[in-house]
């Protein structure tokens, strides 16, 4: 109850946070299209190709966003800088968004090549491995949407 | 953590769902437009059918879990403005949808007719399918219909 009542900010500050979760809604659009694409694709190189670009092109675009908005929102909200607090919820979205970008940037250099490599028929083991990372993702970004809105002390 | 935050959790991870399948289709939609094979038509189709179960979980999961709040939380009522104007617009949003995922669906219905007869059809036939101006204007009006909930959410005009 008290997460819900603290939904309650100023106006000025929605902009930001629309920003935030917007980025994350369509990040998490992306990463399940590109996921949904690289295992359903049976071998179809346009479908490997169409899941690797959704995530590219997509997928990290948004993350820009995500990440833009989250830390704007926690310096307006004070929950940036020295001293500042950081209650559980914060360091569980803090930790899926950095550790997450590491694996986005992983799933991206492994799919790059592997879509590289499909030209001489090959690479489809790279972009098993971005089908991977993409679901190990899609599990962190729901951990962290979790955390980010039922704020678990 | 109360029961409260829990079915907020619920109701904040539907409305992901719904939001990452309507960006789901938007990706598809630029993809398939020049698609016009029965083969690439069912493997976009593959995705497609997966972008329909994660959005009937959105759409049913944000509209259970926010009732369920706006019941449950003394602040809110679900008579209150902001409430009803996001029943409205997921009313809009869900009806359209439905309406652009036919228009899309006669592009597989095609393609497994074309298939069963052992043919390829017409040169454009299935591109134009895939293409559907009724089903993008459809997919549209719930885009913004899905956007303005998230406004509406966010900004909570009246509470």
């Amino acid at each position: 109850m008290t997460s819900v009542l603290a939904a309650a900010r100023p106006d000025s500050w929605n902009y930001v946070l629309l920003l935030h979760v917007g980025g994350a809604m369509i990040l998490v659009g992306a990463t399940l299209t590109s996921a949904s694409a690289l295992a359903l694709a049976r071998g179809d190189t346009r479908m490997l190709r169409f899941g690797y670009w959704s995530l590219l092109a997509v997928g990290l675009p948004s993350y820009i966003l995500m990440r833009i908005g989250a830390e704007w929102t926690a310096s307006k909200e004070g929950y940036s800088g020295e001293g500042a607090p950081e209650p559980s919820w914060i360091g569980i979205g803090y930790v899926v968004a950095d550790a997450g970008l590491l694996l986005l940037l992983i799933a991206l250099i492994a799919g790059g090549f592997g879509v590289w490599r499909l030209r001489a028929d090959k690479g489809t083991g790279l972009l098993k491995a971005t089908m991977v990372i993409s679901i190990v993702l899609l599990v962190a970004y729901v951990v962290a949407v979790w955390a980010m809105s039922a704020k678990p002390e | 953590m109360s029961f409260d935050d829990w079915i907020l959790a619920l109701h904040v991870l539907s409305a992901f769902a719904l939001v990452g399948a309507v960006t789901l289709f938007w990706i598809l939609i630029v993809a398939m437009r020049n698609v016009d094979t029965v083969a690439e038509t069912f493997a976009f189709g593959r995705v497609a059918k997966l972008g329909n179960v994660v959005v009937i979980a959105g759409v049913v999961g944000t509209v259970i879990f926010g009732l369920w709040l706006a019941i449950s939380i003394d602040d809110y009522a679900v008579w209150d403005g902001w409430i009803l104007g996001a029943l409205v617009l997921w009313a809009i949003g869900a009806g359209t949808g439905m309406w652009a995922g036919t228009a899309y669906g006669k592009a597989l219905t095609r393609a497994e007719e074309l298939q069963a007869s052992g043919q390829q059809g017409e040169p454009g036939e299935l591109r134009a399918l895939n293409r559907s101006p009724a089903g993008l204007r459809m997919h549209i009006v719930s885009s913004i219909a899905v956007v303005l909930i998230l406004i509406d959410m966010i900004w909570k005009p009246g509470a």
